[in-house]
């Protein structure tokens, strides 16, 4: 991971000790996840313990402590989502792309997670991948969608 | 822009917006919603761009993308001014038409705008759709007004004159007194009267306070607040910046969920120009009043919506709740007086200020005033936000505004409250929708969410899911919540898995109790609520999975089989093309047969089998019946022979 970028996100920041979350949400945003390396860094400049950043970063669900596929699904599990039947379109996810919720493929081309209300319920079953929604989606539909993520 | 400096020079900026918008000009306002956007509204805000251009309209026409108005079902929603024209899930190739017909010809394109689905009476502007002429649209409506990233609509919408009038005109002890008159309680779920928790603030000693908005609105399926928040941001501001003037905080936080990024996008814009205008910082409109605020955005944990673990959050710190033998207005972020709101309490605060406590309380129940919005989705033909004052019932909501259950199918719950929530049956729908009553009946009103469930919605599954739900979230400070919502989502999982034993109720019921009772924080102690309320109203379902192993909705699946109906099936290969798991045998020819070994009930055979032949059914509770002998399975075409 880019150190230089790192730095200068945490100098955007000020060296906050406060800013922790936000310069992690930053980090995580744009490599997609939290190298030890880009830990260390933080927790250098920011003068927090490392241990107290691994506790952070493995509470929240932004963050990922592993590398993630090219292509990130998010299948919404909210309620609206349920009750139309996301289970059995995640079902299908699974067995298409051969991995579960928080896993990430060996070829770095998927990595699966479910979330809890993407906010769009009149779509609902929604999946989201790369942030571009599918709306209204069979789990027949699904192989379909997914075709075009190469 | 320069800075305001005082009352009298916002309203000359305010009249010199005013005097160059001309209100005959048509004006085209497209959401721009998370919903919209969803189902293509930046194609279509493009499409118009682009239309409006090559046409060389730009000097007569101007475009606006906008908040959510909340008729998400339809969307993407565009209404035209000042003859308000709603049209309905416009597509960019309507684009072209709409420039040529409505704008330049005044002709309102029939296709797109409103028919009613059961009367079939049309309606062209957006208050004759009947969606929304039964709600009471106090703080959503001004969404579709105002380009969502412009200071300029909302003073044009007279924004910024509470905060005026309070800087000015009243003392913070009016403003309590108003505040207080009105009994404005909690959106966010606790119903907490706002006065007290500002007075609490406003009397503690420390001269260190602040003021937040909690907009880490994580229930699943509700999202009034996203709404709010991306849609009319000042509203928001302004109203945290009158909380904060009453209390005396010289800083706040927004604190938002970062799975939300159009409203962080859009708040962050918000303060900016607030500041560049004079409405942040020191001295506001020339007043000793200083204020300022931060945007904190959320890493994604459920219990961050509690007070205590978001302040918990605001430090930097993993977001874990605290005891609260002292309350957070006397002793919260950074250990001063914090005053803690929801995003739609703060957005109704400028509305009490602007027209009063009497206006407001003429919304309303005796001990709930004003509106709610909620978001009304699930299986429910209208899906989308919708603001109704207090008071009004669950089945005005779900029949007058909400369209009913879509496919004819017959209501079976509705659940409101979120995961600390309840599910109410059909015998409840006459229920007022208001604080008192809804916990009375064994809910809660919550943030808002409203989810409608229907005939083929299993309620063990329901409490299932929000225990699932809700031992994902639960932070583990706590024993009782940590292991106790643990132990609850494996009896109920086994349950809805045809292992469910005798007992299994009273132990879930003696589980609930000693979770309720000792959890730290508000999300353990309401945590058995999704089983109390569904067991309270709907026991025989669980007795019907733990005696018969049976679903009645037919939706657990290790419950159920799919069955091919010999006497329907048409042997027309739909399913057994379709069929993931090369469960279905027969041929063009043969009728079909599932193989119940390999079948893994994903529901894609009874998705494909065409409604003409309808041979495809689930059952539950009883046997599969045997496949029929290899010599009855030929059907000639034409004459269905057995």
């Amino acid at each position: 991971m880019d150190i230089t970028r790192v730095d200068q996100i945490i100098d955007k920041h000020n060296c906050e000790t406060n800013s922790l979350i936000q310069v992690l949400l930053e980090v995580q945003s744009e490599k997609h996840w939290l190298s030890r390396q880009a830990l260390e860094r933080i927790s250098e400049r920011l003068d927090v313990p490392l241990s107290r950043i691994q506790h952070i970063a493995s509470f929240y669900k932004a963050f990922s402590l592993v590398p993630k596929g090219r292509h990130e699904i998010h299948i919404c599990m909210g309620t609206a989502c349920h009750v139309r039947g996301a289970q059995n379109v995640l079902s299908a996810v699974e067995d298409l792309t051969g991995i579960k919720p928080g896993e990430t493929d060996l070829d770095l081309k998927f990595s699966l997670e479910t979330v809890n209300c993407l906010g769009c319920c009149a779509l609902g079953p929604v999946m989201d991948v790369n942030g571009q929604i599918h709306g209204n989606l069979a789990p027949a539909d699904t192989e379909e969608a997914l075709k075009k993520y190469e | 822009m320069p800075r305001i400096n005082s009352p009298d020079e916002l309203e000359k900026i305010r009249n010199e917006i005013l005097s160059q918008k001309d209100t005959n000009k048509p004006c085209i306002s497209i959401c721009a919603g998370t919903g919209c956007l969803a189902c293509g509204a930046a194609e279509v805000i493009a499409a118009f761009k682009e239309e409006i251009e090559k046409q060389g309209l730009e000097a007569d026409v101007d475009t606006k993308g906008t908040g959510c108005p909340g008729f998400c079902e339809r969307g993407p929603i565009v209404v035209i001014y000042p003859e308000e024209i709603c049209y309905l899930q416009v597509k960019p190739e309507d684009v072209p038409e709409i420039i040529a017909q409505t704008i330049k010809e005044n002709k309102v394109l029939e296709r797109l705008i409103y028919l009613d689905p059961s009367t079939n009476e049309s309606a062209t502007r957006e208050s004759e759709i009947p969606f929304y002429n039964n709600q009471e649209r106090l703080i959503i409506s001004n969404n579709i007004k105002i380009d969502s990233k412009s200071i300029e609509d909302y003073l044009a919408i007279g924004g910024y004159s509470a905060l005026k009038k309070v800087l000015f005109q009243m003392t913070p002890e009016q403003v309590l007194e108003e505040v207080k008159k009105t009994n404005l309680r909690g959106r966010g779920g606790g119903g907490f009267p706002a006065a007290l928790k500002w007075e609490g603030s406003r009397n503690a000693p420390e001269p260190e306070k602040y003021v937040i908005v909690n907009a880490d609105e994580g229930d699943p399926g509700a999202f009034m607040d996203r709404a709010l928040l991306e849609g009319n941001p000042h509203l928001i501001l302004e109203g945290l910046m009158i909380g904060a003037y009453t209390i005396g905080a010289r800083e706040g936080y927004i604190y938002v969920r970062q799975e939300y990024p159009l409203a962080v996008e859009n708040v962050k814009i918000a303060i900016k120009q607030a500041e560049e205008y004079g409405f942040l910082g020191n001295n506001i409109l020339g007043s000793e009043f200083d204020f300022n605020v931060k945007v904190h955005q959320g890493a994604g944990a459920f219990v961050c919506g509690e007070s205590t673990a978001l302040m918990t959050a605001l430090e930097g710190r993993a977001g874990e709740p605290r005891p609260k033998y002292i309350r957070s207005n006397i002793r919260g972020l950074w250990e001063k007086p914090t005053v803690l709101n929801n995003v739609e309490t703060w957005a109704n605060v400028p509305l009490i200020l602007n027209n009063g406590a009497d206006w407001f309380n003429s919304y309303g129940t005796d001990r709930s005033k004003g509106t709610k919005i909620f978001s009304l989705v699930g299986k429910i033909n209208n899906t989308g936000l919708v603001e109704i004052p207090m008071g009004m019932t669950l089945r005005e909501i779900i029949y007058k505004v909400g369209g009913g259950i879509p496919g004819n199918k017959m209501f079976k719950a509705v659940q409101t409250g979120g995961p600390s929530g309840g599910c109410l049956p059909d015998s409840m729908l006459d229920l007022k929708v208001s604080f008192d009553e809804l916990t009375e009946a064994g809910s809660m009103m919550g943030s808002g969410g409203m989810i409608v469930m229907d005939e083929e919605t299993c309620m063990v599954d329901v409490a299932r899911y929000f225990l699932d739900f809700l031992s994902d979230e639960s932070c583990g400070k706590c024993v009782p919540c940590r292991e106790g919502v643990k132990q609850m989502l494996k009896i109920l999982t086994n349950i809805t898995q045809g292992r469910g034993q005798a007992g299994d109720i009273e132990l879930l019921e003696e589980l609930g109790e000693v979770i309720k009772g000792i959890s730290l924080c508000a999300l353990g102690q309401t945590a058995p609520n999704p089983f109390l309320s569904t067991l309270k109203y709907f026991r025989e379902e669980y007795e019907a999975h733990i005696k018969d192993k049976k679903c009645p909705a037919l939706y657990c699946k290790e419950l159920i089989s799919y069955y091919i109906d010999p006497e329907k099936c048409q042997a027309c290969m739909a399913c057994l093309k379709k069929c993931p798991s090369d469960a279905v045998t027969g041929g063009k020819k043969t009728i079909h047969i599932i193989d119940q070994d390999k079948c893994t009930k994903c529901n894609t055979c009874l998705d494909v089998c065409p409604p003409r032949f309808n041979a495809v059914r689930k059952i539950s509770g009883e046997p599969v019946p045997p496949p029929i002998p290899e010599e009855e399975r030929t059907i000639a075409r034409g004459s269905k022979e057995k």
